[in-house]
């Protein structure tokens, strides 16, 4: 499957491009040797190019038209996958998806965002924004796993909360808000992946949990860099500064305290092999579960609190100067 | 050889408008109906255009004023960002935090006090518009979250007046964990079944709406405050189509579902202590000054680390 080529990705796609050239001509041995050079420049190239990709290429690879998705997990890592609906209220979100599924023959609940991949389904999934009734599902199924004592996992991508006129009539703010509150309460593991875009108060939204992890070259940021520059800089072709500025990136996060380990990716981004992202994705997802699901669930609560109390450190991020 | 000339001088482009010569600050002209108003009558009606009831924005300190008896103890004054992202747009994070500070003198864009409304015992968090566009980082995340956490472990109301733009860009993603952090202490403010009562402003959108302002027990606007979750500009761009009229005002939410009452600033206190009466705040008599400490408690809570 050829895959699109970011456009920072150009060196790779004209060495791409020799080797489609040469496999069109009539084979022989020293052709053959010559497409094997070719193709381990490709990787070496590649490898290059992301062991120092700048925070607006991760902005890119994070954005990546095939980069794998809640269904690309589902099928990948979980068995028995059931939908479930509509968040009791007003309609059925489709930027939201959630679910049963078994997760190592333990069933689980699934809550994420889906973007769509071709023109059809990303308009079906509104490009993954969510309006309210999403945040208002997730949190209904969420309440339906806390009932049943199973744990909950959450796969991050949106690039924000649905900004439209319907989604303030009907109380995107609110809807994300009770979200927060109620989800730092539900007595139940929740573990959080950041796999793609974690776009604001659209990300948080779905996004409190035990543990928080992101995929390598996801991003979370509290403004799309587009938006930020567009107001701080007065001028959206700022994007690439303020994707800098905004310390977006997974190691940001880290570093930040923000986000709990990040979770290695193929050379070349999830999107270059989606087995390989999938399989770093489980062994992680395997040993946090087990690490929160081994607590009872006060300890569990009491930790969760702990945990988003304690972002904004005393000395590091803010100082007291008395009064 | 021109067929028309100018046989008088040409009038004199209009001078630039020159700003009012009056006495700075003594007369204001409402936004709202256009009538000059004496300064110390606006200051005198709690900053309400006595005309025709325009809310004029007003500062945390004065808000603080309006809402308590008398005086007030602060809390947590010193706290003030580090800037953790070393954020530089067009001017340093640093330089923008520097000029806020000396504008409003404070060191964030929060206040949070306690004193006594109507006679309860309240802790108040009073946010400041004028410093960063009232945006919230983690000194307002952690103010906020301090003053939930006292009302907690004191059994206190909180009232929260809300006026702020959203989450602060500056900090990155720190700013926006800080919606999760105080909806967090809301939550144990909410299983200890103390009061909270959200009062929105104008403005009043963003993170800040997607957190602690929609969570009160009762959410209260003022009139006609712009409150919503996405900016109206923004919308503009998703949909291409202009706004109606009153769109994510007060009045509107108030239509849509979204908001308990819109109260009139001079009537807010009143509603609000009447509230917090309903959800069981009792009067503490005002007592003699000299055993009038209730800040005797304070030395019993978990000292700020410095």
């Amino acid at each position: 499957m050829a895959l699109e080529n970011l456009e920072f990705e150009e060196p790779i796609a004209v060495l791409l491009k020799e080797i489609e050239a040469l496999t069109l001509q009539p084979r022989t041995d020293a052709r053959d040797r010559e497409i094997e050079v070719l193709r381990r420049r490709v990787e070496s190239v590649r490898a290059e190019l992301y062991r120092s990709l700048t925070p607006w290429q991760r902005v890119l690879v994070a954005r990546h038209p095939s980069r794998p998705d809640l269904e690309d997990f589902i099928h990948r890592l979980f068995t028995n996958f059931v939908e479930i609906h509509g968040d009791r209220r007003y309609a059925d979100d489709h930027a939201i998806m959630t679910g049963f599924a078994d997760y190592k023959d333990r069933p689980v609940l699934l809550v994420g965002h889906v973007k769509g991949r071709d023109t059809k389904e990303k308009i079906y999934r509104n490009f993954g924004y969510a309006r309210p009734e999403g945040y208002r599902k997730a949190l209904r199924a969420m309440r339906l796993a806390e009932k049943f004592s199973r744990p909950i996992i959450v796969f991050v991508d949106t690039p924000a909360a649905y900004p439209g006129i319907e989604s303030e009539e009907r109380g995107v703010a609110e809807a994300i808000a009770v979200n927060l509150r109620d989800m730092m309460m539900l007595d139940t593991p929740i573990v959080v992946i950041v796999s793609g875009e974690g776009g604001s108060g659209g990300a948080l939204g779905i996004a409190i949990g035990d543990r928080v992890l992101m995929q390598e070259f996801a991003i979370y940021s509290v403004i799309p860099p587009e938006g930020c520059a567009a107001i701080l800089w007065r001028d959206a072709t700022k994007k690439i500064e303020a994707a800098a500025a905004l310390k977006l990136t997974a190691p940001d996060l880290l570093h930040a305290g923000i986000i709990d380990e990040i979770i290695g990716e193929p050379i070349g981004g999830a999107h270059t092999d989606p087995a390989a992202a999938a399989k770093q994705v489980d062994d992680v997802l395997t040993r946090m579960l087990s690490d929160v699901s081994a607590l009872d669930g006060e300890t569990r609560l009491a930790l969760r609190y702990d945990k988003f109390r304690n972002m904004g450190r005393l000395g590091t991020d803010f100082r007291d100067e008395g009064s | 050889m021109a067929w028309f000339k100018k046989a008088r001088k040409p009038i004199a482009a209009a001078p630039k408008e020159k700003p009012s010569r009056v006495p700075e600050g003594l007369w204001v002209k409402c936004p709202g109906c256009a009538q000059i108003i004496y300064n110390k009558d606006l200051a005198t009606n709690l900053n309400v255009c006595p005309k025709c009831a325009h809310h004029f924005r007003v500062s945390a300190f004065d808000r603080l004023r309006m809402l308590f008896d008398g005086d007030w103890v602060e809390y947590d004054k010193g706290l003030v960002s580090t800037d953790p992202l070393t954020f530089t747009d067009t001017k340093p994070y640093k330089a923008r935090l520097k000029s806020s500070i000396e504008a409003t003198g404070l060191k964030d864009a929060v206040i949070v006090a306690s004193g006594a409304i109507d006679g309860i015992d309240t802790i108040v968090a009073s946010m400041e518009y004028g410093f960063i566009g009232g945006s919230m980082g983690v000194v307002v995340g952690e103010k906020i979250a301090r003053a939930i956490e006292r009302a907690v472990d004191t059994h206190r109301p909180v009232v929260i007046v809300c006026s702020s733009g959203g989450a602060r860009m500056m900090e990155g993603a720190l700013s926006l964990m800080q919606m999760a952090k105080i909806c967090g202490a809301l939550a144990r403010l909410d299983r200890a079944r103390v009061p909270y009562i959200a009062v929105l402003t104008d403005p009043t959108t963003g993170g800040v709406t997607a957190s602690f302002a929609m969570l009160g027990d009762l959410n209260i606007a003022e009139p006609k405050a712009l409150i919503g979750f996405a900016g109206p500009r923004v919308i503009e761009q998703t949909i291409r189509q202009k706004l109606p009229e009153g769109f994510q005002r007060s009045e509107f939410l108030l239509d849509k579902g979204m908001i308990d009452l819109v109260v009139d600033r001079r009537e807010m206190k009143g509603v609000i202590a009447n509230a917090m009466r309903f959800m069981g705040a009792t009067r503490v008599q005002p007592l003699p000054a000299a055993i009038a400490m209730p800040e005797v408690e304070l030395p019993a809570e978990p000292a700020p680390q410095s």
